[in-house]
């Protein structure tokens, strides 16, 4: 299971760490000598989940590495706010080459190493969604299917944010960005077929694939940490909330987070050679309007004239992922509120 | 911004060497900054006796039980007592019953308590003597509680009492099924012990002669007298009152109940000796009371306590007439203004005896010739600092205005030495301001795993209405352990690392020993630290522009 037992430790495993537990059993953020693979000035915006999720993952991986990483990165938000020329906020080795191509830079990393006799030391390839279920969806798919050994990281703000909000093909449905404005019937980005790309990942029956968001960090370590257990591609999509674009308060990307899998609107699993091995189960479930409400991408969907509609439809989509992924123990709560 | 370059004439993108991004001060985006603050605990708030609660817990969460039990010391000299007796308005007020369910603060007292008799340990007195002597009437748990904070603050005190035995009511009302005596001989003899005048058989008579012979005197002679009620009576009626049979019980005699017993009033006092009346061998213990449950003055548990002993209860009923064997009770229904109003429809019932509980009274007749003293509503009228209006005389406990608890008469004997140490030193008692209040809201409750209260053992049955042996059990180890963790640390750092963990721009300085700091040169002003800090302790305020 992807979840930690219940400890009887005042605040349980949910939090970073505890000084009631020996430090090892802390996570890695807990730790004062943990790398800030993504150091302090960096130009992300307050409150930036992908700034976070960057730093939880490589961290965890730095860990399980004994740090011994490269990561490669593909151009959006996360390689512009950290490498302003001259400047770096990398500390960890760190390329970047282009939009759409970070995928096959990285395979090439690991194939270099190889060639060089140095397999010890491990490649992570990471991207936006943009960057990732769209432009550079091709290389990525030859990397899975060639099961080349990297671990592909895709930080998932639902839009290409670095350029000023255009909708990527993770883009949620009915969410508001600058190429789907709230106007007409269907206001907002239009229901389509949607794009699972951990799905799709499954699909290539790599060793391992998994979902995971900067709202539990322990369980995020935890994939970071047991994906480096697999040699071959694999693959982990982080939900990543970007208060810019989904116009939420600095304050609060975590608990939008935490919101979207309360919800059952992101389900947060991993799989195993095609096969879902663990699902992360909702411990409070919420209907879906407490988590669109606080977003001003979906702000059209409430007001004066609220899409009772919409909201039913988006509703929907989350009931299917908490049936076909079993999000809810039969024990748990009831939805709240 | 960077270095210049050190390289001859190359194209500009190759001309500057590798910079960190630690020259980009991003903290001068701030609009506001977060700051970590102390937030007054709810239970804290709530303790009559003004204890550490929080504080204490933290301690027995890491099992330092010595030092918890500490902690306690400096506010209340009675963890063993207040374990079994306080009405825990703590556990009332605090957060976690808002998510689950309260934690146990009165059971993990009690267990400190009894650790603390168990080990044997101690409060050293290292204030140099002052030389003051202070005279308390009354060895109440008001009065033990000034004898033992003042003696700690270097003053000799004596502590006089007209009973046999220390302890006041806790000795003398509460019944030992509730509070076993040798729990108060161990909690009093240990303030004993640290040097106080114990002068026990000795009613103190005259305060003109104590309060030249004393730099000051403290009064805590409680109530003792059984407020009585004109029920027409036979000649042969068995009427006797409450505080008196649980007090003459105390001091060995066996007070003639008979088998068919009936108490009235509705308040804890009423419930203690309708309990004590089963106990003693009555078949038919039955409690009077005007009004209906929820009106009663006695706490739930109480009542649910009784009940399951058998206790029978007469709802909306007065006594009419108390005869041989026989009492006549009226039927009451409560008019528009939940007030009781006769019926005149009347009812018989069996009763050897009438226990009447309907209150207590202070004796005052030591204050009556003073002029300064103002005596309102049966109780002796003090200002905040507990002083009566005559200089250098103080009081406390069930004898001045407020709750009749022994928790508050506790609290009064710790503010009573806190006013008495000025008074004699000449100084003002000049007091912290009070932290805003930890309240639920300014909680993440995420974080905190689920974890039901743990229940307390309970005597069976079958032993509870033959003896008088301790109705409810305490934790050990383990359970004590599992529930002081169950605390939420209310508005007071934990020690989580959720701030540590969460800043997108590592701003937050991990220090060690449950210390962080914020990097101002870095922090951006987001709120993520406040927004996922358990327990509330970071706040974000406005960033002076
Ligand atoms: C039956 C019963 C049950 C109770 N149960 C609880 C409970 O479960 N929890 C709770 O919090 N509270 C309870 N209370 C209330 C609580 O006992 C009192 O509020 C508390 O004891 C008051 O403390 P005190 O120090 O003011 O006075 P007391 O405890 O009444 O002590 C006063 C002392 O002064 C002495 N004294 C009086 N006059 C003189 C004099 N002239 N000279 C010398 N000595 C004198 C008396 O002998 C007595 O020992 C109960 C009360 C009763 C009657
Ligand atoms: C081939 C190419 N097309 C377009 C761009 C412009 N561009 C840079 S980043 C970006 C969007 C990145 O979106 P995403 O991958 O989701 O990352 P985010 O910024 O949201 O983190 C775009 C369109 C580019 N750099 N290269
Ligand atoms: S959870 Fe702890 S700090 Fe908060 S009110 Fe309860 S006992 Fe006090
Ligand atoms: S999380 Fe970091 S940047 Fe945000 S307010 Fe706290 S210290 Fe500042
Ligand atoms: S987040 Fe945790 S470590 Fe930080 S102030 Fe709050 S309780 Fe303390
Ligand atoms: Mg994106």
């Amino acid at each position: 299971m992807t979840q930690q037992r219940v400890r009887f430790y005042q605040i349980g495993s949910y939090a970073a760490g505890n000084r009631l537990l020996d430090p090892d059993q802390g996570s890695v953020q807990a730790d004062a000598q943990r790398t800030n693979s993504l150091n302090s000035g960096h130009r992300a915006c307050q409150g930036c989940g992908e700034a976070l999720g960057a730093r939880y993952a490589l961290d965890a991986v730095m860990r399980a590495t004994g740090n011994q990483m490269v990561a490669v990165n593909a151009t959006g938000c996360l390689e512009v706010f950290s490498t302003p020329y001259p400047e770096t906020a990398w500390q960890v080795p760190w390329l970047h080459s282009l939009f759409g191509n970070a995928p096959a830079v990285a395979t090439g990393v690991a194939a270099a190493l190889k060639a060089k006799g140095r397999t010890g030391v491990r490649v992570v390839g990471q991207g936006g969604d943009g960057g990732t279920v769209d432009i550079g969806l091709a290389c990525l798919s030859g990397m899975f299917e060639r099961n080349d050994d990297v671990l592909y990281i895709c930080y998932d703000n639902g839009g290409y944010m670095n350029t000023g909000v255009q909708r990527s093909g993770a883009t949620p449905h009915a969410a508001a960005t600058t190429t789907t404005p709230a106007v007409g019937p269907e206001p907002g980005n239009n229901f389509g077929q949607g794009k699972s790309l951990p799905l799709i990942a499954m699909a290539h029956r790599i060793p391992y694939v998994a979902t995971a968001t900067v709202a539990d960090l322990r369980d995020l370590e935890y994939k970071a940490k047991r994906a480096m257990e697999f040699r071959g591609a694999r693959y982990l999509h982080v939900l990543v909330p970007c208060p810019l674009g989904w116009r939420t308060a600095s304050n609060q990307t975590i608990q939008i987070a935490r919101l979207a899998t309360e919800t059952g609107i992101f389900p947060v699993f991993e799989a195993e050679d095609g096969e879902v091995v663990g699902v992360s189960k909702i411990r409070r479930r919420r209907p879906v309007s407490d988590y669109l409400e606080p977003q001003g991408r979906y702000a059209h969907l409430f007001g004066a004239a609220p899409r009772e509609d919409v909201i039913a439809r988006i509703q929907a989509e989350a009931d299917r992922n908490v049936r076909s992924f079993g999000l809810v123990d039969p024990r748990c709560r009831s939805m709240e509120g | 911004m960077s270095e210049a370059s050190k390289h001859g004439p190359l194209p500009f993108a190759i001309t500057l060497d590798v910079g960190s991004s630690l020259a980009n001060k991003t903290g001068s985006w701030r609009t506001e900054v977060p700051a970590y603050v102390d937030r007054l605990p709810p239970c804290n708030d709530a303790c009559p006796a003004g204890e550490n609660i929080q504080q204490w817990l933290h301690h027995a969460e890491e099992a330092g039980y010595e030092a918890a039990w500490r902690q306690i010391m400096a506010d209340n000299p009675f963890p063993a007592i207040m374990g079994r007796v306080c009405y825990r308005p703590c556990e009332t007020a605090c957060n976690r019953a808002t998510l689950d369910e309260a934690v146990g603060i009165n059971s993990v007292e009690r267990f400190l308590g009894d650790e603390a008799i168990k080990q044997g340990w101690t409060v050293p007195v290292e204030a140099e003597p002052t030389g003051k002597q202070v005279l308390v009437v009354g060895a109440g748990p008001s009065g033990l509680a000034v004898a033992y904070h003042l003696t700690l603050l270097g003053h000799q005190v004596t502590v006089r009492d007209s009973c046999p035995e220390a302890g006041g009511m806790m000795r003398y009302g509460i019944p030992a099924y509730r509070l076993p005596r040798d729990v108060v001989d161990a909690e009093v003899q240990r303030i004993v012990d640290l040097g106080v005048r114990l002068e026990l058989g000795t009613t103190v008579t005259d305060l003109e002669v104590a309060l030249s012979s004393f730099d000051a005197v403290f009064l805590a002679v409680g109530a003792h007298v059984g407020r009585r009620a004109d029920i027409p009576a036979g000649d042969s009626a068995h009427i006797l009152d409450a505080v008196s049979v649980l007090a003459g019980l105390e001091e060995g005699e066996q007070p003639l109940l008979g088998r068919r017993v009936a108490v009235y009033g509705g308040g804890n006092t009423a419930l203690d000796v309708a309990r004590t009346a089963r106990r003693l061998g009555a078949t038919d213990a039955v409690v009077v009371y005007r009004r209906t449950r929820d009106r009663m003055p006695a706490h739930d548990l109480e009542v649910k306590e009784a009940l399951e002993e058998g206790i029978r209860m007469r709802w909306l009923s007065t006594i009419a007439y108390a005869g041989a064997g026989q009492i006549k009770i009226e039927k009451m229904k409560l008019d528009e203004t939940g007030f009781p109003q006769p019926t005149g429809e009347f009812e018989e019932l069996a009763a050897d005896s009438v226990v009447l509980a309907l209150g207590q009274l202070s004796d005052l007749t030591l204050v009556e010739n003073l002029e300064d003293v103002t005596i309102a509503d049966g109780v002796v009228q003090v200002g905040k600092d507990l002083m009566t209006g005559h200089p250098g005389l103080f009081a406390g406990g069930d004898m001045v205005p407020s709750d009749r608890t022994v928790t508050v008469a506790i609290g009064h004997g710790k503010k009573a030495a806190r006013s008495i140490d000025a008074w004699l030193r000449g100084t003002a008692d000049e007091r912290a301001a009070r932290h805003e209040l930890a309240t639920y809201d300014r909680l993440n409750t995420w974080y905190y795993a689920d974890a039901p209260a743990t229940v307390r053992p309970r005597l069976d049955l079958a032993r509870r209405i033959t003896t008088f042996d301790e109705v409810t059990g305490g934790l050990d180890a383990s359970t004590a352990l599992f529930e002081a963790r169950r605390c939420l640390s209310c508005g007071n750092c934990l020690e989580c690392d959720n701030c540590f963990s969460v800043c997108p721009d590592n701003a937050v300085i991990k220090l060690g020993q449950g210390r962080y700091e914020i990097d101002l040169d870095f922090c951006k002003g987001c709120g993520l630290c406040a927004a996922e800090c358990p327990s509330g302790a970071i706040e974000m305020f406005p960033e002076r522009l």
